[in-house]
């Protein structure tokens, strides 16, 4: 597992520096920069009430421009991920909504999007069944796998695979895959993802140790 | 097992490493049990806690308020409608308040309440299938201290409701040591909200900073900040 550590960029990430939403993080992943904040359970129109649980709504906002389509299917991926590891049947007819802020691309964006989401879901103390934590990894001309690619790493590589994983059993939660790739590659890169993903539950613990250790 | 106590516990994880085998389960609301293996699933994250002879429960930090049957708290009314207040406690939705629910009020004599008014209550009804319900008087029909407040002044602070928690547990010793120095008059919503009341603005506004920065500070700290307080306010 030392090599698969040292193959993902540094991360990094601050709780709770926002005022106003519930709970907030920003998560650093090497260049990679994204803040979250969570507002909930609160108040949710009629019409997009759900009487047996919470609504989870989810806006990503790009660093320049308009949203897009590329911006919709972000929320999309995070807002399904966060449906399996949120508990909505504790607010029923309630909103939670997630803001996801990017703040600099280099790479693995929808990875450092979910973990940075995941962390302000802790900060905010919303309840969960597990944690959830990504990461990506790029296959290149030559069949080798790179984790957690850059941006250069991604343009010139054959696919692109994002796994999520819960930290009770290690299993799935999602899976978002581009490209061209054989079933033994995927095989392979899930295998490198779920070894990975297990430094990134320690860092998420580490981090929400050291800001409890102020209370 | 005594050693994971005070350890950061957080969602999905198996609490029976933590506890030993031979401790059995009571559900709280903040855990489940699944499968009947004595396995929990740790909902919110947290410090682990142990309370003498066998009760471990998971003490959580968060600044939204969820609404919880006998907890009193400060609302601020929003609207009428017909039989009700509409009151705003800062809960995902606006709980009522019924006319009927205040000390001697009867249909004829209606509670001398307004859109705007702060009042301190308590919740009837609270789950999260409902919406949630206050009263003003308590079992025997008798107000006990609820009812509108702040009419003559003060000022409504909101703050993270594990200040809340802290500042209302017996051990804390902000409320006594400010009341050394300085007459005020105090009243702590669960939701967060307390409302502050002294014979001078400036007096109101100390003594808000010293319950805001007491969130991070022992006890000790706490006394040495309150004295620093009053010391400043006579002029020193």
């Amino acid at each position: 597992m030392e090599s698969e550590i040292s193959k993902l960029r540094q991360l990094s990430s601050t709780l709770g520096d926002l005022s106003r939403p519930d709970g907030d993080a920003t998560v650093s992943q090497g260049d990679t920069c994204v803040t979250s904040a969570v507002y909930g359970p609160g108040e949710v129109k009629v019409t997009k009430e759900l009487l047996d649980k919470a609504t989870i709504d989810v806006v990503y906002k790009p660093k320049s421009g308009l949203p897009g389509c590329a911006e919709k299917l972000l929320e999309r991926t995070i807002r399904n991920s966060c449906e399996t590891v949120i508990l909505g049947n504790l607010h029923p007819r309630s909103s939670i909504s997630i803001t996801v802020q990017e703040i600099q691309n280099r790479g693995s964006l929808l990875s450092c999007c979910i973990n940075s989401t995941c962390m302000a879901l802790l900060d905010s103390g919303v309840s969960m069944r597990y944690l959830m934590a990504a990461v990506s990894c790029a296959i290149n001309d030559n069949g080798g796998i790179i984790m957690d690619p850059n941006t250069l790493q991604e343009q010139s590589s054959v696919a692109v695979l994002t796994f999520v994983f819960e930290n009770c059993n290690y299993g799935v939660i999602t899976v978002s895959a581009k490209g061209c790739y054989t079933l033994d590659q995927f095989q392979q890169c899930l295998s490198k993802c779920r070894d990975a993903s297990k430094y990134v539950f320690q860092f998420f613990k580490d981090s929400i140790s050291k800001k409890l250790s102020k209370q | 097992m005594v050693d994971s106590v005070g350890k950061v516990v957080l969602p999905g994880e198996n609490l029976t490493d933590l506890l030993g085998s031979d401790s059995t389960f009571e559900s709280s609301a903040w855990s489940r049990n699944t499968t009947g293996d004595r396995f929990s699933d740790r909902v919110k994250t947290w410090f682990l806690k142990f309370k003498e002879p066998n009760i471990y429960w998971v003490d959580s930090f968060q600044k939204r308020y969820i609404p919880q049957r006998g907890d009193s708290v400060i609302g601020i009314i929003t609207t009428k409608a017909g039989d009700v207040f509409r009151v705003d406690v800062g809960a995902s939705e606006l709980a009522t308040l019924p006319y009927l629910a205040f000390e001697s009020a009867t249909k004829r004599n209606r509670p001398d309440v307004k859109v705007g008014d702060i009042v301190y209550c308590k919740f009837l009804v609270a789950n999260k299938d409902m919406e949630p319900e206050l009263v003003c008087i308590d079992g025997s029909g008798k107000s006990a201290g609820l009812g509108v407040i702040g009419r003559d002044g003060g000022m409504l602070l909101q703050v993270p409701i594990n200040l809340v928690q802290k500042v209302l547990s017996p051990e804390c010793v902000l409320f006594k040591t400010l009341g050394k120095n300085l007459k005020y008059e105090v009243a702590v919503g669960m939701n967060g909200r307390i409302w502050i009341k002294c014979h001078t603005v400036m007096e109101t506004i100390a003594v808000a900073n010293a319950i805001s920065v007491s969130q991070h500070m022992t006890n000790q700290d706490i006394q040495k900040m309150c004295s620093q307080m009053a010391d400043s306010l006579v002029g020193f």
